[in-house]
Parts: C-alpha cells; sequence; structure tokens
C-alpha cells in the first residue's frame, strides 16, 4: 500500500522532463505520469523483495542446511503471469489513447494507397494531422505548411505561402504546423524536445509531423539519427512567437504576395 | 587432470568419438537448411516489398520472359527426380545405376546453369539499372550459386563412387543423401522463387 | 591453424598439450569453451577502453577530445565489438560450450570439427575489424550501418565492417546448429527434455533464434554491399531503392540478437541461483514455457526500432502490443528468481550478487523498456540517451553481470581452485556503483533532449555527462581487481575440490578439472538437476519462513 502511494506520489510529483510547448507535451506528460509511477512501483518492489530475501534468507556462519524444496506454486505464478499481462494491458491501451489524442492513428493526409492518388507525391508516414481534428471542432483554423528539408549538416525551412527560405523554424502560437519533411542524402530525424515530437527524416521518403506550439520561446531542433561527423552539431531552433510576431516576422521575410491572408 | 596426459585421452577421443554416437550429420545439414532458407525469405521480402511501394523510376525497363524459365524450371524437377532414382538405387546397391542417375542428376543441372546464363545474356536490363533488376540478379544469382555448389555435389560424390574404394559406398549413404537433401531444397528454392519474380 | 606442436612420440594425435592446446585447433568442447570466453574477454578489454574513449569525449559539451570521424569509428567499433564479439560470443559459445555436453550427459558437441571452426572465425574476424581502424579508417556509421549513411561513408571501412560481421554471424549459424542438435540428439538415453537444466533451453530457444535470424542479417549485408561496391541500388534513394526496407531487414536480427544476448543470462542465473539457496528452481516447467514465448515473441517485434521511421499506423500499433507483450514471459522469469531465493539458505556470494545485481538492473532495463515499446513514448525518446541507458541495463547490466557471475560460479570447476570471495564482493561493489553511476544518469540526459552517438552536445548536459563518465571510471578499475583474481587464483587460490558448492548438475558429478572425456565412467543421469531441500512433506510449510527453522539441522 506504502509502496504504491509511494510510488504514485513520486510518478506525480518528480519531474523530469523538460517543460513543455505544445499540445501534445501535457499530453504526453501524463503518459509519462503513468508510466513512471507504475515502474517506481514494481522497480522499488522487486528489488525490495531481492535485498529483503537476500538480508533474511543469508546463510549464517556455520550453517549448511537446505532450503525449502518448493519446486512450483500454480496459482502463485498464475497470479504473477495475470499481474504483468493486465499492467501491460493497460499499459496499452492507455498509451494507444494518448497516440490516438497525438493524432499519430490519423490516416496520412496524403496516403498513397488509392491509384488516384497515384501522381501525386507519396508521403510516407508520421504523425498525422492532431491539428487539424481539434480544428474540426473548434471551426477550421488552417494549418501553416513547411517544408523542411535536412541535409549534412543543417535544416532548412521554406515557407510555401510566403516563399521564405530561412534556418530558423518561425512558428505562430497556438496555430497548427504541419511540417513535410524531405531530406536530400542520409537520414536525419527532427526533434524538438520540449514539443515531445520527432520524427525521421528520410530521403525519397517524404515524412509529415504536425503540432502545435503553445508556449513561446525559443526551443531546440536536434537530428537525432547519426548523419555524419557533424551529427552532435546539426542543430536548428524553433522560435515560437504569439500569432502578431509571427506576422511580423513573415511580413519582413516574405517574397511573395500571399493570396489568403 | 587425471593421469592420462591430454593428448592420450585427445587420441582416445577421436577415434572413440566417430563411433560413439549415432550420425546427427544429415539433422545438422538440415538445421544449416533452414538458416539458409531464412536468406532466402529475407531476399525474397525485400523484392516483395520493394515491387509493393516502391515504383520504378521512369524510363527504367524490367521486362521478364517466361520460356526460358519455365524450362528451367523441368530441368530442376526433373534432375530431383533422377536424384531420387539414384538415392534409390544406392540403397539397393546398384551402384552402376547409381553413378548413371548422379550422371544424367549433374547434367541436367549444369543445363540449368547453361540456361540461366543465356537468359542473364538476353534480358533487356543490367545489375545496376534498377531497383527490380538489381533485387532480380541478387536473388537469382545467389540461387544459381547454390546450384553451381550442388552440381560441384553432385561430380564429387559421382566421382567417390565410381570405384568400390570410393568414399560413396552402398555401406556409407552421407555423402550422397546429403547432396541429394541439398539438391532438393534447392529446388524448392527456385520453385518458390520462380513463382516470386516471374509468376506474380 | 599455427599448431606449434611439442616434439612428440604419439603420432596420430595433432593436438598439443598443456596451455598451447588453447591456441590450436581443438575439438574438445571445454578447450573451446574457453577460448571464447579469454578471446571474448580480449575483445571486452578493447570494447571498454573505446568506451572509456567516449566517455572522456563527452566530459565536454564540445568535441575537443578526437576527431568527429574518429569519434564516429570508435562509437562503431564498440558497439560492433561488445555485441558480435564479447557478449555473443561468451554467452553462447563460452558458456554452451562449456557446459551444454555435461548438461546433456555427452562427451562432446555433436559436431566437434564444426564447432572449432565456429570458434576460429572469431579471432581473424575481430582482428579484421580492429585493424580495418589503423589501415584504412573504421567503418563510421553505427553498429546499424544504416545506409544512406553507410554507403557515403568511406566505402573500405564498412566493406570491412560487413566482412567481419559476415564471419561473426556465420560462426554463430555453425554455433547455433551445433547447440541444437546437441540439445536435441545427443541428450543421454533416459534424459528427458523436461529434465535439462533450464541453461539447455535457453540455449535451445537462442539456438533457434539464431538459425532464424542471422541468416537474414547476412543476405541484407551482402545487399549493402553490393550497394557500396557494384553500385546497385538496394538501399540508395537515389536510385529508387528504399532504405527503410534495410532497417527492417536489420532489425529482424537485431532485435532477436537481443534475446541472443540474454537468453543464455536467463538460463546461466537459473543454474547459478538454486545451487547458491539451497533450493530447487522455482517453477521450472512456466521457465520453460516463457523461454519459448520469448523466443517467438521476439521473432515479431523488430519494427518497434523504427517507430520514427515512417512507419504506417498500424504496423506501430501491432509492433507496440506484441512489444509489450514480452514483459509478461520475461516478468515470470523473474518472480520465479525471487520465489527461488525466498526462504533458500542463500549464501552471499560473489556469483550470487552478480546474479541479484543482475536481477535489479535489468528489472529497470525492463522496465524503460515496456516504456519505450509506447509510440507516444518512444517518439520522443527514441534515438537519446534515453535509448542507450536502457540497452546498456539490459546487456551490460543484465548479460555482463550474468557473465562476471558465471565466472565466479565456474571456475572451481574450470581451474580446481576457488577464487577470492572479498576480491570477488569488492568487484562486485565497484561494478554495481559504477554501473549504475554511468548509465542511470542517461535516462534523464535521454528525456531532455540529448540524442545518442554526438560528440557535441548542449553545455547545460555537461554536468551530468561528467558524472556519467565518473561511473564509467569506476567500471573500468573495477576490471582491476578481477583480473588480479583470476590470474592470482588460477595459480595459488584455495583448493575447490571437485564440487565446492555442493551442487546436482552433472559439471560438477566429476573431478574439477574435468577429463577430456567429461566423465571417466559412464555419464550420470541426473534427472532432478535441481532437487536440493528438504521435502516439502518433511516440514510445515507454516513454519518454513526463515532461518529459525534450520537452526536445529535436519
Amino acid at each position: 500500500m506504502i509502496l504504491v502511494l509511494g510510488g504514485l506520489w513520486i510518478g506525480q510529483n518528480i519531474n523530469l522532463l523538460p517543460v513543455g510547448a505544445s499540445v501534445n507535451a501535457p499530453i504526453y506528460d501524463e503518459l509519462f505520469r503513468v508510466l513512471f509511477s507504475i515502474g517506481t512501483i514494481l522497480f522499488v518492489g522487486i528489488v525490495g523483495l531481492v535485498v529483503f530475501s537476500l538480508v533474511r534468507f543469508r546463510r549464517k556462519p556455520g550453517q549448511i542446511g537446505d532450503g525449502i524444496a518448493l519446486e512450483g506454486n500454480l496459482p502463485l505464478e498464475i497470479f504473477w503471469t495475470a499481474v504483468p499481462a493486465i499492467v501491460v494491458l493497460f499499459v496499452g491501451l492507455f498509451s494507444y489513447d494518448i497516440y490516438e489524442r497525438m493524432g499519430g492513428m490519423v490516416p496520412l493526409a496524403h496516403g498513397g494507397h488509392g491509384d488516384s492518388q497515384a501522381t501525386e507525391e507519396r508521403v510516407w508516414g508520421g504523425i498525422g494531422t492532431a491539428g487539424a481534428m481539434q480544428a474540426g471542432s473548434e471551426m477550421a483554423v488552417l494549418p501553416l505548411p513547411v517544408e523542411v528539408t535536412a541535409m549534412q549538416f543543417a535544416f532548412l525551412f521554406h515557407y510555401p505561402e510566403g516563399d521564405i527560405i530561412s534556418g530558423e523554424l518561425h512558428v505562430p502560437s497556438g496555430r497548427p504546423i504541419s511540417l513535410k519533411m524531405e531530406a536530400k542524402d542520409v537520414i536525419h530525424a527532427f526533434w524538438v524536445p520540449e514539443f515531445r515530437l520527432k520524427q525521421d527524416i528520410i530521403p525519397g521518403q517524404p515524412t509529415l509531423l504536425n503540432f502545435t506550439p503553445t508556449r513561446p520561446g525559443r526551443y531546440p531542433v536536434v537530428c537525432a539519427e547519426l548523419c555524419g561527423p557533424y551529427h552532435g552539431g546539426m542543430r536548428s531552433t524553433v522560435v515560437v512567437e504569439s500569432a502578431d510576431d509571427y506576422d511580423a516576422w513573415f511580413q519582413a521575410n516574405r517574397k511573395l504576395p500571399v493570396s489568403e491572408a | 587432470m587425471t593421469s592420462l596426459s591430454p593428448q592420450d585421452q585427445a587420441v582416445e577421443i577421436q577415434e572413440h568419438h566417430e563411433e560413439s554416437h549415432p550420425d546427427h550429420r544429415m539433422f545438422g545439414l538440415a538445421t544449416f537448411l533452414v538458416a539458409d532458407a531464412m536468406t532466402f525469405a529475407g531476399f525474397f521480402a525485400a523484392y516483395l516489398t520493394f515491387k509493393a511501394v516502391n515504383p520504378l523510376l521512369p524510363g527504367a525497363v524490367y521486362e521478364l520472359e517466361l520460356p526460358l524459365p519455365t524450362l528451367n524450371t523441368i530441368l530442376l524437377l526433373v534432375s530431383s527426380a533422377t536424384f531420387h532414382r539414384a538415392g534409390v538405387n544406392l540403397r539397393r546397391s546398384d551402384m552402376q545405376r547409381c553413378r548413371r542417375w548422379l550422371l544424367l542428376t549433374a547434367i541436367l543441372g549444369l543445363a540449368f546453369l547453361v540456361s540461366q546464363m543465356v537468359e542473364y545474356f538476353t534480358l533487356p536490363f543490367g545489375l545496376t539499372d534498377n531497383l527490380y533488376a538489381s533485387t532480380f540478379y541478387a536473388l537469382t544469382g545467389f540461387h544459381g550459386l547454390h546450384v553451381t555448389l550442388g552440381a560441384l555435389m553432385i561430380l564429387i560424390v559421382w566421382w567417390q563412387c565410381r570405384t568400390p574404394e570410393g568414399r560413396v559406398t552402398a555401406d556409407n549413404h552421407f555423402p550422397l543423401e546429403a547432396a541429394e537433401l541439398y539438391w532438393h531444397f534447392v529446388d524448392g528454392i527456385w520453385v518458390v522463387l520462380f513463382v516470386i519474380l516471374y509468376l506474380i | 591453424m599455427t599448431l606449434t606442436l611439442p616434439q612428440q612420440s604419439k603420432p596420430p594425435s595433432l593436438q598439443p598439450t598443456g596451455w598451447l592446446r588453447y591456441l590450436s585447433f581443438s575439438v574438445d568442447h571445454k578447450v573451446i569453451g574457453l577460448q571464447y570466453l579469454v578471446c571474448g574477454f580480449a575483445f571486452y578489454l578493447i570494447g571498454g577502453a573505446l568506451a572509456g574513449a567516449i566517455r572522456t569525449e563527452l566530459t565536454s559539451p564540445v568535441a575537443d577530445f578526437m576527431p568527429r570521424d574518429v569519434y564516429n569509428q570508435v562509437l562503431t567499433l564498440h558497439g560492433t565489438i561488445m555485441i558480435f564479439l564479447w557478449i555473443v560470443p561468451v554467452v553462447n559459445g563460452a558458456f554452451g560450450n562449456y557446459l551444454i555436453p555435461f548438461y546433456v550427459g555427452a562427451r562432446d558437441m555433436a559436431f566437434p570439427r564444426l564447432n572449432a571452426v565456429a570458434f576460429w572465425l572469431i579471432p581473424p574476424a575481430g582482428l579484421l575489424l580492429i585493424t580495418s581502424y589503423f589501415i584504412t579508417g573504421a567503418a563510421q556509421s553505427g553498429w546499424t550501418a544504416y545506409p544512406p549513411l553507410s554507403l557515403t561513408t568511406p566505402a573500405s571501412g564498412q566493406i570491412i565492417w560487413i566482412l567481419s560481421v559476415l564471419l561473426l554471424g556465420g560462426s554463430s549459424i555453425f554455433g547455433g546448429i551445433n547447440f541444437i542438435a546437441t540439445i536435441l540428439k545427443m541428450r543421454r538415453p533416459g534424459l528427458k527434455l523436461m529434465q535439462l537444466p533450464m541453461y539447455c533451453w535457453a540455449m535451445l530457444g537462442t539456438s533457434i533464434l539464431v538459425v532464424l535470424s542471422t541468416p537474414v542479417l547476412a543476405g541484407t549485408l551482402i545487399l549493402l554491399s553490393f550497394d557500396i561496391v557494384a553500385h546497385t541500388g538496394f538501399f540508395n534513394p537515389g536510385m529508387g531503392g528504399n532504405v527503410v526496407v534495410y532497417q527492417h531487414l536489420f532489425w529482424f536480427y537485431s532485435h532477436p540478437a537481443v534475446y541472443i544476448m540474454v537468453l543464455p543470462a536467463f538460463g546461466l542465473v537459473s543454474e547459478i541461483l538454486p545451487i547458491h539457496c539451497r533450493k530447487p528452481l522455482f517453477g521450472y516447467t512456466t521457465m520453460v514455457y516463457s523461454i519459448m514465448a520469448i523466443v517467438v515473441l521476439g521473432l515479431v517485434v523488430w519494427a518497434h526500432h523504427m517507430f520514427t521511421s515512417g512507419t504506417p499506423p498500424w504496423m506501430r500499433l501491432f509492433f507496440t502490443i506484441a512489444t509489450a507483450f514480452i514483459a509478461v514471459p520475461t516478468g515470470i522469469k523473474f518472480f520465479n528468481w525471487i520465489a527461488t531465493l525466498w526462504g533458500g539458505k542463500i549464501s552471499l556470494n560473489s556469483a550470487i550478487l552478480f546474479s541479484c545485481g543482475f536481477i535489479v538492473n535489468f528489472v529497470l532495463g525492463g522496465i524503460t523498456g515496456v516504456a519505450l515499446a509506447q509510440v507516444p513514448f518512444d517518439v520522443h525518446v527514441h534515438d537519446t540517451y534515453f535509448v542507450v541507458a536502457h540497452f546498456h541495463y539490459i546487456v551490460y547490466g543484465g548479460s555482463v553481470f550474468v557473465i562476471f557471475a558465471s565466472v565466479y560460479h565456474w571456475f572451481p570447476k574450470v581451474t580446481g581452485r576457488m577464487l577470492d570471495e572479498n576480491l570477488g564482493r569488492f568487484h562486485f561493489l565497484l561494478t554495481f556503483i559504477g554501473f549504475n553511476l554511468c548509465f542511470a544518469p542517461q535516462h534523464w540526459l535521454g528525456l531532455n533532449g540529448m540524442p545518442r552517438r554526438v560528440a557535441e552536445y548542449d553545455p547545460q548536459f555537461a554536468f551530468v555527462n561528467q558524472i556519467s563518465s565518473v561511473g564509467a571510471l569506476l567500471m573500468a578499475i573495477s576490471t582491476l581487481p578481477f583480473l588480479w583474481n583470476v590470474f592470482a587464483s588460477a595459480r595459488s587460490g584455495e583448493i575447490a575440490g571437485d564440487n565446492p558448492w555442493r551442487a546436482l548438475t552433472p559439471e560438477w558429478l566429476t573431478t574439477s578439472p574435468p577429463p577430456v572425456e567429461n566423465w571417466a565412467g559412464e555419464p550420470p543421469l541426473v534427472t532432478h538437476p535441481y532437487g536440493y531441500g528438504i521435502p516439502a512433506d518433511q516440514i510445515d510449510l507454516k513454519d518454513a519462513s526463515g532461518s529459525d527453522l534450520w537452526s536445529n539441522g535436519r
């Protein structure tokens, strides 16, 4: 009992994660807290049992007797088969739910299954449009499309709406962002720890990443797939700013007139 | 250590060992063939995935014709049957027939290899032309390597049962039976390969 | 092979005597087992030195210790050596060869010559890999060798890497065939499968995985080498190839490879615990079924390494569930081990300490493993130091701890002398503290944004990385008492006698060290390898809760 409560307390109150800065982050943190609580309970419980056994049942000097010839106990074994199975099932269902809320189970917008779309460029994978789902209920905010090109050893961000090419990703807070990513040479990965999101950027196979930033600030964009000698130095910055600041930046850098404001 | 010096024991074990337990070499070979089949399975999986998800780049040529590979399939299937006949005759201690069937099997195997080379030289694409072409050559080449090895084995077995003093006799079936199992395996792989590469 | 023969009058034997037989093409399973062990340990020291180089580089957030491309070579060599030349050969080849023939009541393996061939593929492959660093520069694309990176880094190093891994894979397959044949076909008459010691079951499961999955890796690497040498385009997107197919094929081997590294460790622990607890192994039957369940599940979870690789949603869902369910059979084994400890008469020696260290470390690694199986969790920490911490808890905290436990346990069998227990406990303490100090903080690093395989990182992580490096230093130091212990005890350790642990498994029912054919007479028929303890009907189970029950003796 104490173990369970202690584990729950630790899970709820010890924060090992960086600050969350997207719609996705608090959902993720919820999963993390649950996993951390369960993990702490199991770990402390098992280590406690091992240490207790080692101390309680240690051989004292001079003893040479044997232990009990207990070869098994079926109900007990069924019990500890069932417990992990239930825990795993619970964790699986819970994380499925989390994943759905993140948009991971949404069929990819440009999914290349139908022949009718054969002409359109195929998208191979990624995190679908969580933002769009929310937008559906809150009356559409169109996601901001950005094309990401990764190469050794830099990210380039292209805004089709204003034909802006930038080395930093500027995004307005609160608006869904839709990244379409492709690599020029080797596999890279786009990772923003504060968004709790990562997606490989694969040469020849464009991928998607959708998210909605919530917290203004500057966060690192990290390449997370070994891509060559300067892999560790392949970083960029994502600047989350208020809608007004973003507009100002956009107007200052745009090269094309935009049809929709 | 016991009083026996190690090399005495080593000598003993060498001689003792050969006769001390039943022959598990066929079992070992069969296990190895399972592993070998997994190599092919990996190649097949790669080929099928490429076909399913990677369209050919514009302008790429990948066309296969059926007649020659069908002939190849027949050659290999018949050779399996002839090898089986060789084995049957060996077990009947009819060494002369056994040799004859072996030779016929070897000729059929070599004919397969020749026919395969003819196909290679008449195909409209080369190894590095496109993804499907590369996979085609990798698969058929890897299989051809197996056939070459198998044909060599058959010729060696044939050589070994040429005289009564040879290694393969009515009392020692292992080399021939091992080669036979391997040959059936190679034929089986070909049938799968034929279906996957040519028919699908 | 160099057969440096002493002059001898026995013409038929080509086997050298004394220590020289360890450098020869010996077909004795015990000699081959020790060859694997010593050879593997030599590579462990090399791999450890490479790890030291990595941790030194990471004490500062800038790449200042070695050039960046050398850093990538070092991390590639470290991973490849530790997996293919240390853990896999030692937990399979070394202990498997030494113990399996004893356990099945045979005088040798099913195919002794194939066995020797399998071992002798390893030193050349390892030397090839290491010399590639000095001659042309080693491979730089990590032990995973993902294309297109492996196609664009210098070709010579990558080709030598492929060649070396192919040789090691061949060795592994030959070994696996041998183990399967020995366990299934060489059992002494009268010995049933369900009477075998647990390590046999673990090795059977492992060998099945080896035979089914290693060839796929071999085929994949052959295709990769075509891409490099013949300029085909299997994995080259510029030529219409598909890089993700490589990842699928690679992980089809490399996830089972994790079980190839830990299942034998599970088996070894199952041998060590009952003997030192003086209790039967708890739940033998469920242990066997859980091993087989791990084998089956282990073959269908590979894509959980690829949750961010553009895999479709249904695939992520399937592999999440399959992976999470491996926790169930694994959990059964851990609870069974704890139940084996419970109520025993545990001697707190080095073997038990390392085994329990394994349980503690592996439970943590398992918990992070279940977490990593969850797609949303993995999407954040994939390819970060969290993963580095996780798999070091599995393969070091798991397998390597068990290797040390096994060395303490079987050293008296191999040499006839005991290892020094005080040095052993000191070794355990240093290793356990050093290991946890090194890897526990890396969980935090990964969660907070440090990707793996980097030579330079955000300066805010410097302090935690320095703690980790101190832990690595402790681990390096911990090797010294162990080496001293082994060398000193082999020369002048306490004489062990044939069966110092009063064990019942067949390898102890002969002299220590054992004769060439294992037993002087007939192999013993051991139908209850874990028959320790007082029969349950002689005691009242309600009182059987502690050592007080035994204070009066039997």
